[in-house]
């Protein structure tokens, strides 16, 4: 029983881990819908009941207490499922996908979850790194290691265009500057033959001291996807930036965005500078997208103005909202849920985006936190342990 | 530029903008009553428009052939369809979210618009791709000189025109007008005036959404051509048209629909490089717009209450 009632042990996250892990392998190794089925529901049932005798309070509190560990203990859980699932490209490429997608929505988070900006054009900052990790190996003048910065830093750039306009505006006014970029920037590399066109861009592969990552991997005996090397680049792009964001939140970068958000009257009294950390969280959030695009491009191989649409925007801002607005950990589901679940079952995927935004819609009326609600600033190293 | 070429932009220019003001002015009054946006208002430009063709397949296959009969069929049942749905969201998603903030309600209707987009894809038989919109109007014309106008456009002009007069009116002639008045001014000194907030609001986004479904009409009857995606880039120009013209404003809300098309005709006919650009510079406009005057050009007139 300690083991439970010591609220700073770590058994209950590493438990939670593990077995969050065998069942992502299983969620993704299942073919057949009626399995598929049992193991929602399974998961749903578990997880009521862990919340019924409070079990789920003891992992979080574990979790809250020792988030190093079990930062290492998902990495370690992704590492596990990916070389289970080492020569299936589709698993991979479905897991490398959402890893993505979770830096992206992390960029959102710091825009959205801190600082208060909305930004309704997530995917045109994704397709800004596609599209510069397209021109970068196409024209070959610079090696495609350099893709991944340079992708973010374009992001940025682009976006700081925005930056007057969403510092002057407010609320449905700011909304409407991002929803105008998002459709300005699919029309704009729709209409210009330079890249592409309607047609889209190939994207050549990355490069590493001239190995290149469209390559099977071969060690000895072990043969991998060429997926494999993508997913493990994706990961530790995640890592860092999972990383990067929870310290920018735990810092008084966080604290002063946080206060922006909440009432920007108030934070001006006290002296916080209101722009410089809105251009700071707008820029940031925009260079996660843009290096997550980079690399997603890279994964890809090919893209297309349609992989950039308002809707694909829309499902960004819903991650962040279905996971719980400013809860990187709920990103984190939301992300995975929302990448897996239409690519497993099939009728799902005509009607995704039908679901997402009916699920959002639920979410709004009867649940505006999230599912992972975003908890209390511990202002005490171990102030999880106090409460 | 030739005169001929020129008149053609102009009418096409006052077309589009005589469709942005339909939009926009479903956004003002909206706002107007409930400081909300409604971002599904071009979805519901688009099943509007889907009604009236379903609408129109009906008849025909009811051996009703006459164009005049099936336009006024078409144009009651979209407008009585949207008037409802226009009720139905205002009920269910749009007051339920009144203590919340302003954002939460922006993206329910951004989300029920993505519904209402995807559902006329899917459930329209075959409606992914586009579909014919009839010509129910005579396609005379007349010429003079090198210009040459159509009767269809000249009809579509001026009942859009006087749509947008008969909803002034509305607003400014009648009871139900005064007590959408009241409660954009106050809406709780309306309530206690003894006027029925909820009717009112209710009202308000029927009328809205039936604009709306005319607009989705007339859109279908110039272009000859509707599509489940055209209620999105017409949403977002509607309200940036709103907008620009000043939220709450239905002057303001039509001047920014011209505004607009304005802006769109000139993107298409001046700039050196290829027309196809022509959303680009109009969008780019509104987002320099915004820069320059973040609450529109007739600016909101507000002060922070702390």
């Amino acid at each position: 029983m300690t083991a439970i009632t010591d609220r700073r042990s770590p058994g209950p996250a590493v438990v939670f881990a593990a077995a969050a892990t065998v069942y992502g392998i299983l969620f993704l190794g299942a073919e057949k819908e009626r399995a598929l089925a049992a193991l929602i529901v399974g998961a749903a049932l578990a997880v009521w009941l862990a919340a019924r005798f409070g079990l789920a309070e003891a992992v979080r509190a574990s979790i809250g207490a020792n988030e190093t560990a079990f930062q290492a203990a998902a990495v370690a859980g992704v590492l596990i499922a990916a070389l289970w699932f080492h020569d299936e490209h589709f698993v991979l490429l479905m897991m490398t996908t959402s890893l993505l997608l979770m830096v992206a929505a992390l960029g959102l988070t710091v825009q959205f979850g801190y600082a208060g900006i909305v930004n309704f054009a997530g995917s045109a900052f994704v397709g800004i790194g596609c599209y510069t990790a397209a021109v970068v190996t196409k024209s070959a003048v610079l090696p495609s290691v350099f893709t991944l910065p340079l992708g973010g830093i374009m992001a940025a750039l682009v976006g700081s265009i925005l930056i007057l306009p969403v510092l002057r505006t407010r609320g449905h006014y700011a909304a409407l500057v991002t929803i105008a970029f998002g459709i300005l920037f699919k029309t704009f590399i729709e209409v210009n033959d330079a890249l592409g066109g309607p047609q889209g861009m190939s994207v050549g592969p990355l490069r590493l001291a001239g190995w290149s990552f469209n390559d099977p991997i071969r060690l000895g005996s072990f043969e991998a996807s060429f997926y494999l090397a993508y997913l493990v680049v994706a990961l530790a792009l995640l890592a860092l930036m999972f990383v990067l964001v929870r310290r920018l939140e735990r810092s008084w970068i966080g604290l002063a965005m946080d206060a922006i958000r909440l009432d920007e009257i108030a934070s001006a009294c006290y002296g916080l500078d209101i722009a410089r950390w809105k251009i700071v969280a707008f820029t940031l959030g925009n260079f996660l997208a843009g290096t997550a695009g980079a690399l997603y491009g890279h994964v890809l191989g090919f893209i297309a103005p349609n992989n950039f649409t308002f809707g694909d925007s829309l499902i960004l801002v819903s991650i962040v909202l279905l996971g719980g607005v400013g809860n990187p950990w709920g990103v984190a589901v939301a992300a995975a849920f929302v990448v897996i679940l239409p690519e497993k079952f099939q009728i799902i995927q005509e009607y995704r985006f039908v679901l997402y935004a009916v699920l959002v819609i639920l979410i709004l009326l009867f649940r505006p936190e999230g599912l992972l609600p975003r908890r209390l600033r511990a202002y005490l190293p171990n102030a999880g342990s106090l409460r | 530029m030739d005169i001929a070429l020129f008149g053609q932009y102009l009418i096409n220019g006052l077309m589009l903008g005589v469709i942005y003001g339909l939009v926009a002015v479903g956004f003002t009054l909206f706002f107007g009553v409930l400081d909300v946006i409604k971002f599904s208002h071009g979805d519901v430009l688009t099943v509007g428009a889907f009604t009236a063709f379903a609408t129109y397949l009906a008849l025909k296959s009811g051996q009703i052939a006459s164009p005049w009969l099936q336009l006024v069929a078409m144009s009651i049942a979209a407008m009585a369809a949207m008037a409802l749905l226009g009720a139905l969201i205002a009920r269910y998603l749009v007051l339920p979210l009144r203590g919340a903030p302003a954002l939460n309600t922006l993206l329910i209707t951004l989300m029920l618009g993505t519904v209402l987009r995807e559902g006329v894809r899917l459930l329209f038989p075959d409606g992914s791709n586009p579909k014919p919109f009839p010509r129910l109007l005579p396609a005379d014309a007349f010429s003079f000189g090198a210009l040459t106008l159509r009767v269809d456009t000249l009809i579509l002009l001026f009942s859009g025109l006087a749509v947008i007069v008969v909803v002034n009116l509305i607003i400014n002639r009648t009871k139900l007008g005064l007590a959408i008045r009241a409660v954009a001014q106050d809406g709780e000194t309306a309530m206690t005036m003894g006027i029925n907030f909820t009717a009112v609001v209710l009202a308000t986004f029927a009328i809205g959404s039936a604009v709306a479904a005319i607009a989705g009409v007339m859109n279908g009857l110039y272009y000859n051509e509707i599509n489940f995606a055209m209620g999105l880039l017409l949403g977002v120009f509607g309200f940036s048209a709103a907008v620009v013209g000043g939220l709450g404003n239905i002057y303001g809300a039509i001047l920014g629909g011209f505004l607009f098309a304005g802006l769109q005709t000139v993107g298409a006919v001046a700039l050196p490089f290829a027309s196809a650009y022509k959303d680009v510079f109009a969008l780019a406009a509104l987002i320099a717009i915004m820069a320059w005057r973040p609450t529109g050009l007739i600016a909101e007139k507000t002060s922070e209450r702390v």
